[in-house]
């Protein structure tokens, strides 16, 4: 695994309500030099679900900030927000 | 690339189904903090534990937040104390056990173990010291953890020491009566310990073990039991198919904790044990687990077919994914520590003898079961020898952690908080047993033992 992926990690969004969420969420990213390298939105099991693919290389806050932040953002509109380093999902996924 | 469905089922297992890493656990070998003078042996124990832990719980933090993998628990394992204080003139190894204690709370973990002895072939004068202080060491301490192996499939079954277990177990409990007999939750005792186990209270670190080494314990009942929902009413070659994919997805999660824990520590990777780790937490049940294989509760009939299949899947799942699987590596069922185990007993669905057999096919034994504080030391050490008999006649890891608590009877509740739960008080067969444990000696080891 290169150093490189310990610094891509996907944010997920949960929940029912999206209306403005994508901005509010991009505008957090920008404000800390975060980079979006691809969105998709879809919804399974009735739920409206977006994953985001974001690069920390040159991101001013750590994932524990990060975390907090969005984590604030989501409960005031009732949507589940987590963001795991890349890493995490291949290792679980992939041989 | 990674699909959505992937990254969902991810994400759900932290969120909804209590994913963690259970354990952290630094195994330091004590060996060269032997000393004639035992009060400089304790000031070289304390030292060495607390140079090599300084950045333990620091790290295991750190990695916490990182990956966003909640890990519970960053404990301590070292050497068996009976060989570490056996150069020291002293005929009391409660200051030991206080050393330990002392390390454990600078470091900052919540328990240490190897307040031990292996013993399976007969004890040592270190040997014999450790076990008489055992009572009064885990009275007067917080997080040290001791355990005894008192079997082996090689050497047989130390009778002499499961018939000195009974008295000891029993000890410790009226030592600590004011808190529920606590000490006892801290007191395991092994056929065929591993030497590589980080969950407690068995944890120590074996002779043949490295210097230092990093073993971690990986959880996950809630995700298994969640797989399974999705197959309700299929076979159950489907069942066994599906946990193997759930235990292949928690052991990378705990071999990827594992070997950032040892690079960012500068420690060699020993292991990763399987075992499925339950918590009184709801959702994080192994009984709830065997339920949903189609019993009513745990323990029915077909309980015990159901946790060797599980036990076995979650093996079969969990090597595929590590490249170091040791310690324990199985189906835990304590009672007190899951939920569903609680509820079981309450509503008198499973017994003693019932978990007794259940043991023959799962990775520990008859653990955290309390028991009437009358119970009497021949029972106890009847009940260990039982158990023992299973492992080392069946080339296994058994153990035996029984609380008898003083002035409750069957049907009260014990209440030890945390991890460690709560429980009923459970019936014991009170037929004796004085004349078979007063024997004393060797049970001899098995036939097939011979394997050279």
């Amino acid at each position: 695994m290169s150093t490189n992926d310990k610094n891509i990690a996907v944010m997920t969004v949960v929940g029912s309500d999206a209306v403005g969420i994508i901005a509010k969420i991009s505008t957090i990213l920008a404000d800390n030099d975060i980079n979006i390298k691809d969105i998709t939105q879809t919804i399974l099991d009735d739920i409206f679900t977006m994953i985001m693919i974001i690069d920390l290389s040159s991101s001013k806050i750590d994932m524990e900030s990060l975390s907090k932040l969005l984590c604030e953002v989501g409960e005031s509109r009732n949507l589940s927000i987590r963001v795991q380093l890349k890493e995490l999902f291949n290792t679980m996924h992939r041989i | 690339m990674i699909t959505d469905l992937e990254v969902l089922e991810t994400i759900r297992m932290f969120q909804e189904q209590h994913l963690d890493v259970r354990t952290i656990t630094m195994g330091i070998n004590l060996m060269d903090c032997a000393d004639e003078n035992p009060d400089r042996a304790c000031a070289k124990i304390y030292d060495k534990i607390t140079r090599y832990a300084e950045n333990l719980v620091a790290v295991g933090e750190q990695i916490s937040k990182d990956y966003q993998v909640p890990i519970i628990n960053k404990r301590i394992s070292v050497t068996p104390i009976s060989i570490v204080a056996a150069a020291s003139k002293v005929d009391n190894y409660v200051c030991f056990a206080k050393a330990m204690d002392a390390a454990a709370k600078a470091c900052g973990v919540n328990f240490i173990g190897g307040f031990s002895a292996l013993v399976n072939k007969g004890c040592t004068k270190s040997d014999e010291k450790l076990m008489a202080s055992i009572p009064e060491s885990l009275a007067q301490t917080d997080f040290v953890c001791s355990s005894l192996n008192l079997a082996s499939s090689r050497t047989g079954i130390n009778m002499d020491a499961v018939r000195s277990m009974g008295r000891i177990i029993l000890e410790t409990a009226e030592l600590t009566k004011d808190r529920d007999a606590i000490g006892c939750a801290k007191l395991v005792v092994f056929a065929n310990a591993p030497e590589d186990n980080p969950f407690m209270a068995g944890s120590f670190l074996g002779p043949g073990e490295p210097e230092c080494e990093i073993n971690v314990g990986i959880s996950g009942p809630g995700v298994i039991k969640s797989a399974l929902e999705t197959v309700r009413g299929q076979d159950l070659g489907v069942v066994a198919e599906t946990i193997k994919k759930s235990a292949f997805k928690i052991t990378r999660v705990g071999e990827l904790v594992a070997r950032e824990a040892s690079r960012r520590l500068n420690v060699p990777f020993g292991i990763i044990d399987l075992s499925l780790a339950p918590t009184p937490a709801i959702g994080d049940s192994i009984a709830r687990i065997l339920e949903e294989f189609g019993l009513e509760n745990c323990g029915a009939w077909g309980t015990t077919a159901a946790l060797a299949m599980l036990n076995d899947a979650v093996k079969k799942g969990g090597t595929m994914a590590s490249s170091f699987v040791g310690g324990l590596s199985g189906a835990f069922i304590p009672v007190s520590e899951d939920e569903g185990m609680i509820e079981a007993v309450k509503r008198g669905a499973i017994t003693l003898e019932k978990l007794e057999a259940m043991t023959c096919v799962c990775s520990v034994g008859l653990d955290m079961i309390a028991i009437p504080g009358d119970t009497p030391a021949e029972i106890i050490s009847g009940m260990i020898a039982d158990e023992m008999a299973i492992g080392t006649f069946n080339n296994k890891t058994t153990a035996v952690r029984v609380i008898p608590v003083p002035g409750k009877g069957v049907g009260d509740m014990v209440h030890f908080g945390g991890l460690l739960g709560s429980a009923p008080i459970m019936s014991v067969n009170p037929s004796s047993c004085k004349a078979f444990i007063d024997r004393g000696g060797r049970i001899p080891a098995p036939i097939h033992s011979m394997k050279n």
